[in-house]
């Protein structure tokens, strides 16, 4: 029916083809002209920056029409994106539009937690908080003072606190997510695997994925590396109690009973160890204390594992060999949100420990060796010594914390312990679904004299707070510096492309910690005036400027060898200077030197394991509202394995409870009934079920998998908090 | 169109693409992602797709559209609507066997255009462009040199529904 090809039509088309689309594109124009937002700017900007809808940081390009924003492309310039967003990037033109966002300073006027608010101008909002840190500090000291921050944004706060005196500052991301994962690489290899991870995908010929839902989890980088990896026939064995994502396009698929990895690791490394198949040249030139090692993984045997993780021991040893096979090539992932069992600075080792073994770090399709440009700090003067040291790790509690324990300070805030915390300031991060049981945050934040939120939206911890500062969306602001650490070098600019919509009264974080900290006397650290000249200082001493990264949002640096095959020394900063199968460090704090396997505690009968993870088109809990992510997934839903959901009577779409061993029940969530996850456990996205009213969009849509988490298992090794301790019921017919 | 399922992880950025593209009002797509699962725990396939109007050789939407707003264009195998023409019967929703058509909120019947407007400037779709798995390919099917000819005969593939008989021009390969 069609006498010319497609190709032709391609060539041709021109003004024939425009009817059709006219139509559309014309309206669209209409409306935007218009738009009272549209400012009388008329054409098409393009502007670059980078992303802010997860830490990622991807170089986007984002398009005005009209002067309203329309849509936000990946920057090919971005060795990050490589131009191409993912959904949440994508998607962030609905952060801007949001109608829930934040729109003006507010103050608490009833009781903390009552969700009441006196709309008041910055300089009430900013003069209150002042006089209470200048309260809290004559009475107890800066250090009194706590931050816990999410995100690139936080760096102007911590720069006022750091001036202010205080050295209680903490990010969820390390004790309720990758901490155990940095610790347990940093004591084998002297290194953390970093963010982004130095993870080389892309040229693995095998990968292995513990775990880690690489797909649904969507960090940019790595999921485009895997679909490269995949596409270009990598070996992939995933281990996980869910079909996740990426168990579809695994060549072998390990249905691991829920919290039994350790062993399934030792399984692995026993027999790379006893059929000899690890990298010998490698582990003999880089190895320290082999032979304790290959000593303690003598006795975990794939017979051994099997129980404990219900795989045949046949498909252990094809796993291992599978792994030998395309060694050093063999990537087993680290994986990043870590915190499980409490164990998993151990089990993370492991995972370190077997790509030891297999060669990998520091070698092609393994670990890279990260570059970045040399981009010199603002020259500030120095911060005061402050005279008490970090509150969240007292007498070394926990000796192989890398970074501040946001669950110790949380804790000193309740006990007064070793000294008391009076103020908390919480950017960008909804404390109330990343820290788990609430009750104890809850429990915290009624001990503290001021408790101060920023943000863009009005999450659950935003209605705790005395004061909430509205900052402008990512598209509204400058922020710092990306010195990206990655497989090459380079400086990316994050610029407004759009003012904050008509009527909202938001700033961006620079601006209110500079306000912040002159009203708090500290004006001497903040020797500029607006970021421009901050931003320009710090480029101008890499010699680059601002005037030319605000043209390509990205200037890349040379590329460096980043494989010790291409001549990247190998360096080993442990003790030992060494990879440490034996880790000497470990066994003077009285832990196994080298990792034991112990089997996780069960749930009581009828219950079962609530496993949590990611969606690629949410963030955390801070994306439920914002108006096109909200509609690709509105609210989650149960996953129960078919059988069970039969003998429920459940099908897809039902509505249940979950009820934790501690009776909390959540709100009511639909079922998936599913063949793709085990009987004995159930999984739920992480971030939905939102009890925050002025949250309009995402109030009251799925379960909370923070709510049904009210037991934790600390990591002894680093303070991390491993969640998947809870256990839940089923209430039908509610 | 030739989208390689293997590569596609269903992370909807098509989905979103598409939206903010086209100026799609709220609770309306053009595409969206399909999963196929086989089997029983924890022997399983699953297939994820992304899916959209398969711009077939023989349209029923056409066919049935009694104002001729529905229609092929006569350069290229593309179904479109003529907005202005469309009077919002329903009649091309009801045939076709995708369910790919809606109708937009100003009276139209709306649906994928393969963004003509984008094929126009020489770029790819929206959905193609935005993808970060690199899983969709655009090009001309008629050629067989093309890059989209000669992938789609490198691999196996299957087009959706051929048992309807309209002759779907979006093929998946396995």
């Amino acid at each position: 029916m069609d006498p010319l090809s497609r190709r032709r039509f391609l060539k041709i088309s021109g003004a024939t083809f425009g009817l059709a689309a006219s139509g559309a594109g014309l309206a669209a124009v209409a409306r935007a002209v218009n738009d009272p937002a549209a400012g009388g700017v008329t054409g098409l900007r393009k502007i670059a920056t980078f992303c802010d809808i997860c830490f990622w940081k991807c170089g986007a390009v984002a398009h005005v029409q009209d002067g309203r924003l329309w849509k936000v492309e990946g920057n090919p310039e971005d060795p990050l994106s490589r131009g191409r967003l993912c959904p949440r990037g994508t998607g962030g033109v609905g952060a801007h539009f949001d109608p829930d966002r934040l729109r003006a300073p507010l103050i608490r006027r009833r009781k903390r937690g009552e969700d009441a608010w006196t709309v008041v101008t910055w300089d009430e909002a900013l003069g209150y908080v002042a006089e209470r840190m200048l309260k809290i500090k004559a009475q107890h000291g800066p250090e009194a003072v706590a931050l816990f921050s999410h995100g690139i944004g936080g760096t102007f706060l911590k720069h006022t606190l750091r001036a202010y005196g205080t050295p209680n500052l903490a990010a969820p991301s390390f004790a309720q997510c990758r901490g155990p994962r940095d610790v347990g690489f940093h004591l084998t290899f002297g290194e953390e695997v970093g963010s982004p991870e130095r993870t080389d995908i892309r040229n693995a010929r095998c990968l292995v994925l513990v775990g880690s839902h690489l797909g649904e989890n969507m960090h940019n980088t790595q999921v485009q590396e895997f679909a490269d990896a995949v596409g270009n026939g990598a070996s992939v064995i995933v281990v996980d109690p869910r079909f996740s994502v990426a168990a579809g396009k695994a060549k072998h698929y390990l249905p691991i009973r829920p919290g039994a990895d350790l062993a399934l690791l030792l399984a692995w490394m026993h027999v790379l160890v006893v059929e000899k198949l690890y990298d010998q040249e490698y582990v003999a030139q880089h190895g320290f204390g082999f032979d304790a090692f290959a000593a303690e993984v003598a006795a975990c045997t794939p017979e051994w594992a099997y129980p404990e993780t219900g795989i045949q021991p046949q498909v252990i040893r094809e796993t291992a060999r599978e792994m030998a096979r395309y060694r050093p090539a063999t990537l087993v992932h680290p994986g990043r949100h870590a915190t499980w069992y409490g164990d998993d600075a151990q089990r993370s080792r492991a995972i370190a420990l077997l790509n030891a073994l297999l060669g990998s770090w520091g070698r092609k399709g393994g670990f890279y060796a990260p570059v970045s440009m040399d981009v010199p700090g603002y020259p500030y003067p120095p911060y005061p010594a402050p005279a008490k040291a970090k509150v969240d790790n007292p007498n070394g509690k926990y000796p192989f914390a890398t970074e501040t324990v946001t669950t110790g300070i949380r804790e000193a805030t309740i006990t007064g312990q070793p000294y008391p915390v009076k103020g908390w300031f919480v950017y960008a991060t909804n404390l109330m679904h990343a820290l788990p049981n609430e009750a104890e945050t809850i429990e915290a934040i009624q001990r503290l004299d001021l408790m101060v939120v920023v943000d863009v939206i009005p999450t659950e911890i935003s209605g705790w707070a005395d004061v909430v500062l509205p900052e402008s969306v990512y598209l509204e602001r400058y922020d710092e510096l990306n010195v990206e650490v990655f497989r090459e070098p380079f400086v990316a600019l994050r610029q407004p492309v759009v003012e904050p919509p008509e009527g909202f009264d938001t700033k961006p974080n620079w601006w209110m910690a500079r306000e912040l900290a002159l009203r708090l006397g500290l004006g001497a650290y903040y020797p500029w005036k607006h970021i421009e000249e901050y931003l320009d200082t710090r480029l101008k001493g890499a010699g680059l400027s601002l005037e030319a990264l605000k043209k390509t949002g990205i200037v890349r640096g040379a590329p460096q060898p980043v494989y010790f095959e291409d001549g990247v020394a190998p360096e080993f900063p442990t003790p030992s200077g060494k990879v440490e199968f034996y880790s000497p460090q470990l066994r003077e704090k009285g832990f196994d030197p080298v990792p034991k396997y112990t089997p996780p505690v069960q749930g009581p009968p009828g219950t079962f394991r609530l496993l949590y993870g990611r969606s690629p088109v949410h963030s955390f809990s801070r994306t439920q509202s914002n108006p096109l992510l909200h509609e690709m997934m509105a609210e989650n839903a149960v996953w129960v394995n078919g059988d069970v959901a039969r003998r429920y009577g459940l099908k897809t779409g039902d509505r249940v409870r979950l009820r934790n061993q501690d009776g909390v029940v959540s709100d009511r969530v639909q079922v998936l009934a599913t063949e793709r996850i085990r009987p004995d456990c159930v999984y739920i996205v992480h971030g939905f079920g939102h009890t925050a009213a002025r949250l309009r969009r995402a109030l009251g849509k799925g379960a909370s998998d923070a709510q049904l988490i009210t037991r934790y298992r600390t990591d002894p090794l680093m303070g991390g908090t491993g969640m998947n301790v809870n256990f839940v019921s089923l209430e039908v017919g509610v | 169109m030739v989208i390689d399922t293997r590569r596609c992880v269903g992370c909807m950025d098509c989905v979103v693409a598409c939206k903010t593209e086209n100026r799609l009002p709220e609770g309306l797509n053009r595409d969206w992602i399909a999963y196929e699962t086989r089997g029983a725990f924890p022997t399983l396939s699953m297939e994820i797709r992304t899916e959209r109007c398969n711009h077939c050789d023989g349209p029923p939407c056409v066919s049935c559209c009694p104002t001729g707003a529905s229609h092929v264009e006569t350069f290229g195998t593309l179904v479109l609507v003529t907005h202005e023409m469309c009077i919002g019967c329903k009649a091309c929703l009801a045939s076709c066997p995708y369910d790919a058509r809606f109708v937009h909120p100003e009276g139209y019947a709306d649906k994928c255009t393969f963004c003509i407007h984008r094929v126009r400037e020489g770029l790819d779709p929206s959905c193609v462009s935005v993808c970060p798995t690199h899983c969709m390919h655009f090009g001309d099917l008629d050629d067989p040199a093309s890059g989209v000819s000669r992938l789609l005969a490198s691999r196996r593939g299957h087009a959706l529904l051929p048992a309807a008989g309209t002759g779907p021009r979006i093929f998946y390969l396995d």
